[in-house]
């Protein structure tokens, strides 16, 4: 029972990070119809200012700003430079401009910071643990990063849904063309989200660096579930990222955790060793492929227009 | 009809070079390049499956990395349990990858657009998990394959010169088949739909059994890429399905240029070549690799082909 709600809260903490990835990269589609597989790369940097910095000043909270502030200056510089020339352009080609993007900056982050994992640490007024139940102990910094990322949740809820620029954002996202007719500066609203978009994946980056690893690649593979997260929830939700990236979390962790135990139930146990693990990395893929099947558009589809 | 007389002369220059370069490579001592352009042309035989349906069918697959793997695996594992009978293990390989995509064109069609994309991405990624979570066969470790491809007396793979022209055989019937099918008016149906779904559903062609025929195709293309792959390094390792194989296969298509067949076979030339260039002269190529294609992608929108198409029709009006 211990381990089952502590899987679960793990389950929980590696969702709140999709979610912050996700938000962004589902905000950047919904509005500019765009793909942008290099929203990895911004975690990743996020990331390594964050872990470079609190190894320079033993800070949190300034390793954080750092993070946040540094990674949306990339953002908004790479929006102005290459994604301009992208948002009339097809899906295939921002696949492949952005495919290339991530090269570049796996390769720059090796360039500055070396080939091998970069150490970042938990800080030291958060390493302890907190009984969340009577007899279960839990990490406080996972559970500062459920609690941030709940937070952060509801400031994107009321920033969305409660002030002029989240209005803006949502015409956006149902329809450009009418928007920018009335008069709306619409490529300063894009560079705007897609700062915003680089500073939630910094966080996600920034406070994910001391549970992950800090490595360069570190966001190619989170950015494809980020994307699973994303068409889980219906492209453009950033309800529908929330709930999904949840479900996308515990789903895989507990996957892991249990999966190969329960089928050493019904199988011997060589073939639970391999059938375990394998099903288990499988399962989100088929959780997606299987909400796909029956709704094609996702969880929360956009309303038609 | 001009244009396709000089897409017989681009394919057919680029195939003689390519079965020249043996003979050429070994008189310059440099045998190097006999196992970098077999390398090439396996590439070039898996852009080839991919544009099948992405050029000519307007299905952007994500997940191609994963034909290749399971092709490689089926050799793999047959020689895993000594069975290294070439025909029987590339049966095998070409089977298992059009079944499974079969399934995953079955599932993956009723999807357009980005979900297209993202669903095939989906299933790329869980066969690349699978190859990396099964430890009987090495898991993320890989796993060392024993000995080449037997085909009985006929064709020893152990020379690596037999290897490169067995490629290049495949190579060249991969070419003619695709040319055939494409032709032919069940490509035509391939391609309307590309270009109008509702117009050739309103003329009465079950669009998605035709795009699934084409997609199961392309995967069982992929899937002798993959075979053949297995044959020349020797090594089984789930990377090669990682979700970045699949970017760099579809980065060769649009490289060589899209929805013409010599293309990819030019991109799969260029993409190599560059990077193998660029590894040699700095070990961070990719930081020059990476800007190379966005500009690629921005400024040109057919490939090598068009664009040295376009030069010529610049340079003869000037």
């Amino acid at each position: 029972m211990i381990i089952v709600a502590e899987q679960v809260l793990n389950g929980v903490q590696f969702g709140i990070t999709l979610f912050l990835m996700a938000a962004g990269l589902t905000l950047i589609f919904g509005v500019m119809n765009l793909v942008n597989l290099a929203h990895g790369s911004l975690y990743m940097i996020g990331a390594f200012i964050a872990a470079a910095t609190f190894n320079a000043t033993h800070s949190f909270v300034f390793a954080i700003a750092a993070a946040l502030v540094g990674t949306a200056a990339v953002g908004v510089a790479v929006e102005v430079i290459v994604f301009r020339a992208l948002y009339q352009r097809d899906h295939l080609d921002q696949v492949l401009a952005t495919f290339g993007l991530i090269l570049f900056f796996n390769e720059i982050v090796r360039m500055v910071w070396g080939a091998t994992a970069l150490y970042a640490q938990v800080p030291d007024f958060l390493s302890g643990q907190i009984q969340v139940l009577p007899g279960v102990p839990y990490p406080t910094y996972r559970l500062v990063i459920i609690a941030v990322g709940l937070v952060v949740a509801l400031f994107l809820y009321l920033l969305v849904m409660r002030t002029r620029i989240g209005m803006l954002i949502r015409a956006g996202a149902s329809d450009r063309t009418m928007v920018a007719a009335l008069g709306v500066n619409i490529t300063l609203l894009y560079t705007l989200i897609f700062g915003l978009g680089a500073a939630l994946a910094a966080l996600a980056g920034a406070l994910a660096g001391p549970v992950f690893t800090v490595e360069s690649g570190m966001g190619d593979d989170l950015l494809i579930l980020a994307f699973v997260v994303i068409v889980i929830g219906g492209i453009g939700s950033i309800r529908g990222a929330f709930i999904a990236a949840v479900l996308v979390g515990v789903v895989d962790t507990v996957g892991r955790a249990f999966l190969r135990p329960l089928f050493a139930l019904v199988m011997s146990g060589f073939a639970a060793d391999n059938a375990g693990p394998a099903t288990a990395s499988m399962l989100i893929y088929i959780l997606m492929a299987t909400v796909l099947f029956f709704r094609p558009e996702g969880l929360f589809p956009r309303a038609k227009r | 009809m001009k244009s396709a007389s000089k897409g017989l002369v681009v394919t057919a220059a680029t195939l003689a070079t390519l079965a020249l370069l043996p003979p050429v490579s070994l008189v310059f001592g440099q045998d190097f390049y006999i196992d970098l352009f077999t390398r090439i042309m396996i590439f070039a035989i898996a852009a080839v499956s991919l544009d099948l349906i992405l050029g000519f069918g307007g299905m952007v697959s994500f997940g191609h990395a994963a034909y290749l793997g399971i092709g490689s695996y089926a050799v793999g594992i047959l020689a895993f349990y000594h069975i290294d009978n070439g025909f029987l293990q590339f049966g095998v390989a070409i089977l298992a990858s059009a079944l499974i995509a079969l399934f995953i064109g079955w599932v993956s069609l009723r999807t357009s657009g980005i979900y297209f994309i993202m669903i095939t991405l989906a299933f790329g990624q869980m066969i690349y998990f699978l190859g990396e979570s099964v430890n009987q066969f090495g898991g993320d470790n890989g796993l060392n394959i024993e000995r080449h491809s037997r085909f009985a007396a006929l064709l020893n793979l152990d020379k690596p010169t037999a290897l490169y022209y067995f490629v290049f055989a495949w190579l060249v019937f991969c070419l003619g088949m695709g040319w055939r099918l494409v032709e032919s008016r069940f490509g035509m149906v391939i391609r309307g739909a590309k270009s109008n779904e509702t117009r050739m559903l309103a003329l009465g062609f079950r669009t998605f059994r035709y795009k699934l025929v084409a997609f199961v195709i392309s995967g069982a293309m992929a899937g002798l890429a993959g075979a053949l792959l297995a044959n020349l390094t020797l090594f089984l390792s789930p990377n090669i399905m990682h979700w970045t194989r699949s970017g760099e296969i579809m980065m060769m298509v649009i490289l060589g240029g899209m929805g013409t067949l010599i293309g990819p076979v030019i991109g799969a030339i260029a993409y190599l070549v560059l990077e193998n260039l660029l590894s040699g002269f700095t070990e961070h190529w990719q930081a020059i690799l990476g800007p190379f294609l966005v500009l690629v992608v921005i400024f040109s929108k057919t490939g090598l082909l068009g664009a040295a198409g376009a030069w010529r029709a610049k340079s003869s009006h000037a």
